[in-house]
């Protein structure tokens, strides 16, 4: 269970970074080449998480180009390891993520944006002084996603880095390996719990939080 | 502080020219006027001399530097925009500090100069409110703070006072003249409300279209219209137009009336004119004076300090102002006698012909 937390947790932070960057790439630049980026973006949201975890063992596996170059400069192996499970869950999440920031990057009003530049702030100033706190809601909405997507992944996980007790077993394969031997039902059932109230968690702490935002951010 | 230069500004949307060669030359402390219509291209044109829209064609310079491609944050400009565009996540000491902070002022001078541009604006008590807990006119005042407090070369307003109810946009009004007489900064602001523009201005840009229309004081745009758009613009209730024919002696209606000119103008008998004149200066006579305009009064109107008179003449209606009260009814038979020296002469493509 700690795990699946850390798994998750791994899942949502790391995804965070990349995730603005692309959500803002998406929602604002005009480049050759928009359309195909947020197609590949939203692939994960309907392919079959199974070719998901396929495509990631293809593609980060121990003797697959970018796992093997990884593993061999920077000594980062993903592959039966639980940044693998961190890393499934990434990718798995990564649409939901964007699409939450992206969608509050384009209710910001560009006029406060460009009130910011007229009152001296380069781009980067504008970005960290008014757009970011701006999509602070949408980041949080996102994230909780991601999170609660990582909690549940299942199938990217099980092909990309299998099912190993105390490495990469979370929550949703635990529950599976359950149901799989007889008498498993009690644990099963004790796991099912313990994930509702996880996500229940996160849904209540991030409401909270996004409802304190928005009363600050009201206009 | 600095002059401003506008040389050959166009702008295009894609194929749609927006602008289409701009002039204007505003000097060093002046305070400049673009209005006109809705959708005329005034916001465009203030955005590009903030460097907010490409400049299609042509060269602005702010002071001795072409600007043309210096970022808004070099420009050394504050703008106010319509929204206001405050920050909803900042207090309204935060709002107007933004700029100080990224000039690097300290705390103590940061502090100074939100306090006076504060106590000028009278927003001492509110520095620790956000904008949501603000009234419209206070919000407009926190956008003014904001741009005060950086100091810049040169004031940008767009619309300000266009979502303030009547009776704050008078007060505003007042205000914003004050402070630029103390502050002296050069400013370029934008309105389509041509009282707002007679009011405040030093000068006024006329735009429509696209284009300027005429450049001036606003009693010059009122006294000597240079067309037929700036004449019917300017003013309220609107100049009156008749259509006729110019002969021996006068412009003849279609209704056969003969309305003497103060001059002859310089046009061949026979050719199309527009006779134009403002509402106070037509007097009501007795029907069927010689050299009056025929009509019937339709609607009266009186505010108090004056009346307004609604007639029917033949052509459409006609307005007149009068400072004494009347005793009309509505189709009281009536002639109309413009006041000598007061009446305006354009020709058949709407230019102004000389003082008729
Ligand atoms: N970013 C834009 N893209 C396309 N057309 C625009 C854009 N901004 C303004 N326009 C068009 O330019 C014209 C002038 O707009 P604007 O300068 O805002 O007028 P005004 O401020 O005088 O009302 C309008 O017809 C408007 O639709
Ligand atoms: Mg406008």
């Amino acid at each position: 269970m700690t795990l699946s937390l850390k798994v998750a947790i791994a899942a949502m932070v790391g995804s965070l970074v990349p995730g603005i960057a692309v959500a803002m790439l998406l929602a604002r630049g005009r480049f050759f080449g928009r359309q195909f980026l947020d197609a590949v973006v939203h692939l994960p949201l309907i392919l079959p998480p199974v070719v998901v975890g396929y495509l990631l063992l293809l593609t980060f596996g121990r003797r697959a180009p970018v796992g093997a170059f990884l593993a061999e400069h920077f000594g980062i192996v993903f592959a039966f390891r639980w940044t693998g499970a961190a890393l499934a869950c990434a990718v798995m999440g990564f649409p939901l993520l964007v699409r939450a920031v992206r969608l509050s990057v384009e209710a910001v009003d560009r006029r406060l944006e460009q009130a910011g530049e007229t009152l001296g702030a380069g781009p980067v100033w504008v970005f960290f002084l008014v757009t970011l706190p701006l999509i602070l809601p949408g980041i949080l909405a996102g994230m909780v996603l991601s999170f609660a997507r990582a909690m549940g992944e299942f199938g990217a996980t099980i092909t990309f880095v299998s099912n190993i007790p105390g490495e990469t077993q979370t929550l949703p394969t635990a529950i599976y390996t359950f149901t799989q031997v007889p008498g498993g039902e009690g644990g099963a059932l004790r796991l099912t719990l313990v994930s509702i109230v996880l996500s229940l968690m996160a849904l209540w702490g991030s409401e909270l939080f996004a409802r304190r935002l928005q009363r600050r951010l009201a206009a | 502080m600095a002059n401003v230069s506008i040389r050959n500004i166009r702008k295009s949307f894609g194929p749609v020219a927006i602008i289409k060669g701009v002039n204007v030359d505003i000097e060093d402390g002046e305070f400049v006027i673009l209005v006109g219509p809705s959708g005329c291209g005034k916001s465009t044109l203030l955005r590009m001399i903030a460097g907010l829209e490409d400049i299609t064609d042509g060269e602005i310079r702010i002071g001795p530097r072409v600007v043309n491609d210096v970022p808004p944050k070099d420009r050394d400009i504050a703008m106010v925009f319509q929204s206001y565009a405050l920050y909803p996540h900042m207090t309204v000491a935060e709002n107007m500090a933004f700029s100080l902070k990224l000039k690097g002022a300290s705390q103590a001078e940061q502090k100074k100069r939100i306090q006076d541009a504060a106590s000028s604006l009278g927003l001492l008590p509110l520095l620790d409110r956000y904008p949501r807990q603000l009234s419209g006119g206070q919000r407009q005042r926190v956008a003014m703070g904001r741009a005060i407090v950086r100091d810049p070369q040169v004031f940008l307003f767009d619309e300000p006072l266009s979502n303030l109810d009547a009776k704050l946009r008078v007060q505003m009004r007042t205000e914003i003249k004050e402070l630029h007489q103390r502050l002296k900064t050069t400013t370029v602001y934008v309105t389509h409300d041509q009282i707002e523009a007679m009011t405040m201005a030093d000068k006024i840009v006329v735009m429509h279209d696209g284009i300027v229309e005429q450049i001036g004081a606003p009693l010059d745009l009122y006294d000597r219209p240079a067309n037929l758009f700036v004449a019917g613009f300017i003013g309220s209730p609107a100049m009156n137009f008749l259509d006729g024919t110019l002969e021996e002696g006068g412009l003849r209606l279609p209704s056969g009336a003969l309305l003497p000119l103060d001059r002859r103008p310089p046009l061949q008998a026979g050719a199309k004119a527009t006779y134009g004149v403002r509402p106070e200066h037509l007097e009501i006579v007795a029907a069927g004076t010689a050299g009056t305009i025929p009509a019937t009064v339709a609607v009266v109107e009186p505010t108090g300090s004056d009346t307004t008179v609604i007639v029917k003449a033949e052509g459409g209606n006609l307005t007149v102002v009068v400072r004494d009260r009347v005793s009309l009814k509505p189709s009281d038979p009536v002639g109309l006698k413009p006041m000598a020296r007061q009446t305006h002469l354009f020709d058949e493509h709407g230019q102004r012909v000389a003082d008729a």
